[in-house]
């Protein structure tokens, strides 16, 4: 008690020294920690590098040979759309994510609200891919790369094999088939369900419309709807198609489908005649990231032909590869998968269905908002 | 002295209220002011706008899927109270104590597994081609379809609800004082009367807030109209789930959500009143 009155009673310039040496120790405490986790670090512990995508872009069969490659652990946020994205984005800091996974669509979005990092074209192998993937729209604000595509997929008609002959599904007329009335689902998204009944509207650009053209979409669908078993998100679809409850599926396309029949599933894809539609995914690096570095090196792991070949087979769902040189090894080590998929180097593939127009990009409604289109989706799923 | 003691009793009334402040108020508020906010390319910006509400109540799908919302979750109520009953009624008055304690830890099991597995299991059940269609054809009977219908929206809140009613019942049915079922019995009422005019009247509490259960569960589930319903004619939850899919628009969801919370706050008020109301 008496020294601890002393100590109350020294004089100041003491006291201050006592408190300075005290503040010394205690901050030298975490700095000695944190030096000897960076010790630790390049000893062997993995970094982290934080993706945002959809699901099994983070899975081991994908990533495991880049983490055991740059000793890093990538650590996956996966969303379920577009705008579950947007949301995930807009609610975290800068930084939150190193990579970025999106639809194509959104990528003018993400740079405009300042989400994305400006890229290097000359950092990604753009000289391997087809030409009409290099310079693909949206992913470029004139010179200036935001985004590297990295897969994408038709969506057409998916259908079950045993029910329903390919030579019916080769139309969305199908769709209107008496036969299949309440065997019909949509995957409830309206962007590729309202993108296909518009090609089958006529509609060559089918999500640029004018007014009376966007009357004649509404009126298409509704004409529909009577056929319609229900709205499915994705496990619905899944579970519809393989018990059997679902012939048709609106929306879809072999990224459902390709993963059921993995499975022996009796359900198959089709582009029809009326066109089908392409969606993208691509890569971007999130603003703010302090992986920079790790984040390219990651774009360039799944972007090089070895990458592409895991991506076309990824576990979750297959999907086609822009980069040809990635066909190429595919065609050598899976051919049949290769086969399966169209991406044949000789013979009728899928980048003739491309070339002759039959498929267009997926985007989101030029004309109208994407509310408008939205809320006529809840209108056509409220009447039967 | 009285107030001493009351004093002394409000330290522990701080804890219930900090929980529903903190866990239920507050958010109820931030809903509520949400409500009024815009959503500017995909953010949300603090406003202080009347369009989200007026955008919502003025739209047709919204009433349709109100009505709709509302109708099911009625069904519910009813489908899983008629069902409850009989099994309330025997685990009360039939078997022995011992029994019906064993029986209501059963009741319980159901919630160890996840209702979205169980829901995703009544698929099997209820498909064109599943077990019930098939038993039907061993009878010569025609399928019937049960899957993506109201029919199987029910079925999943049933699913979700009976055992919750179950055991709130049979514990309503479980105090009835035995000796005025046997004065009925003295006084030769028959089995049915001694169920309407006895056993329902002492047991209304019970049936009422077992049925409020059933409402409330059903009126907000997700799982049963997307999975078993095919997610058509939407309910409320689904359009909470499209209006926020549309643009990020979480302003027009949360008053999609206060309408919901609104409407259960009024169906509970009038429910308990129909329980613990005096009768004339």
């Amino acid at each position: 008690m008496k020294e601890e009155d002393k100590s109350l009673l020294s004089p100041f310039r003491r006291r201050f020294l006592q408190g300075s040496s005290a503040l010394a120790v205690g901050s030298a405490l975490p700095l000695s920690l944190v030096s000897a986790s960076s010790s630790a670090q390049t000893a062997g512990q993995p970094r982290t590098l934080t993706m945002l995508a959809w699901y099994g872009h983070a899975e081991p069969d994908i990533v495991a040979e880049f983490e055991a490659k740059y000793n890093v652990k990538v650590k996956p946020k996966y969303y379920t759309g577009g705008d579950n994205m947007l949301a995930l984005i807009s609610q975290s800091p800068a930084g939150t994510y190193d990579l970025i996974l999106s639809d194509a669509e959104y990528v003018p979005q993400l740079r405009k609200a300042g989400y994305l990092e400006r890229l290097e074209a000359k950092d990604y192998a753009f000289d391997d891919y087809f030409p009409e993937f290099q310079k693909f729209p949206g992913h470029w604000d004139g010179n200036d790369l935001y985004a590297v595509m990295v897969r994408f997929g038709f969506l057409g008609v998916a259908y079950n094999t045993d029910a329903v002959p390919e030579s019916k599904a080769r139309s969305f007329k199908v769709y209107w088939d008496p036969a299949y009335k309440g065997k019909v689902g949509h995957f409830d998204w309206y962007l590729p369900n309202m993108g296909e009944i518009s090609l089958y509207a006529g509609h060559k650009a089918p999500y640029r419309l004018e007014g009376d053209q966007f009357a004649k979409l509404k009126g298409v669908m509704k004409s529909l709807r009577p056929q319609v078993a229900g709205f499915f998100d994705y496990g619905g679809t899944f579970s519809g198609l393989k018990n059997g409850q679902l012939q048709l599926v609106c929306g879809i396309g072999d990224w459902i489908t390709g993963t059921l029949a993995r499975s022996g599933a009796k359900v198959s894809s089709v582009v029809p005649d009326e066109g089908g539609l392409q969606w993208t995914e691509s890569l971007s690096i999130g603003k703010g990231t302090r992986n920079r570095d790790l984040a390219k090196a990651f774009i360039q792991y799944i972007t090089s032909a070895q990458g592409q070949v895991k991506s076309a087979k990824m576990a979750a769902y297959p999907a086609l590869i822009p980069n040809r040189k990635g066909w190429e090894l595919l065609a050598q080590s899976d051919p049949a998968e290769a086969r399966r998929q169209g991406m044949v180097l000789q013979g009728h593939s899928v980048m003739d269905d491309i070339r002759s127009g039959k498929i267009v990009f997926r985007q989101l409604p030029v004309q109208q908002s994407i509310e408008d289109w939205n809320d006529f989706w809840s209108e056509y799923k409220e009447k039967a | 002295m009285s107030s001493n003691t009351s004093r002394r009793r409000w330290p522990l009334l701080l804890p219930p209220l900090l929980w529903q402040l903190t866990f239920f108020l507050l958010p109820l508020l931030f809903l509520f002011v949400i409500s009024f906010w815009s959503v500017v390319n995909f953010r949300l910006e603090p406003d202080m706008t009347l369009k989200n509400w007026d955008f919502m109540l003025s739209r047709s799908s919204f009433w349709s899927a109100y009505g709709h919302t509302w109708a099911l979750a009625l069904g519910a109520a009813v489908v899983t109270t008629c069902c409850s009953f009989p099994a309330a009624c025997s685990l009360a008055f039939t078997v022995s104590e011992r029994t019906r304690k064993l029986a209501l830890m059963f009741l319980v099991v159901p919630f160890f597994t996840s209702y979205l597995v169980r829901v995703y299991s009544w698929q099997a059940f209820l498909a064109d081609n599943g077990i019930v269609n098939a038993l039907l054809a061993l009878v010569g009977l025609d399928g019937l379809p049960m899957l993506n219908s109201d029919f199987g929206s029910l079925v999943g809140y049933v699913t979700l609800a009976l055992p919750l009613v179950t055991l709130v019942q049979t514990m309503g049915l479980a105090q009835i004082d035995r000796n005025l079922i046997e004065a009925a019995h003295n006084l030769r009422a028959g089995p049915v009367r001694t169920l309407f005019e006895v056993i329902m009247p002492l047991a209304k509490p019970s049936l009422v807030v077992g049925a409020l259960f059933a409402f409330i569960l059903a009126f907000g589930d997700f799982v049963a109209p997307t999975y078993l319903g095919g997610g058509a004619p939407p309910t409320l939850s689904n359009l909470i789930i499209d209006t926020t899919k549309s643009g990020q628009q979480w302003p027009r969801a949360a008053v999609v959500a206060i309408v919901m919370i609104l409407t259960l706050v009024v169906t509970s008020l009038a429910a308990v009143r129909l329980a613990y109301g005096r009768r004339k």
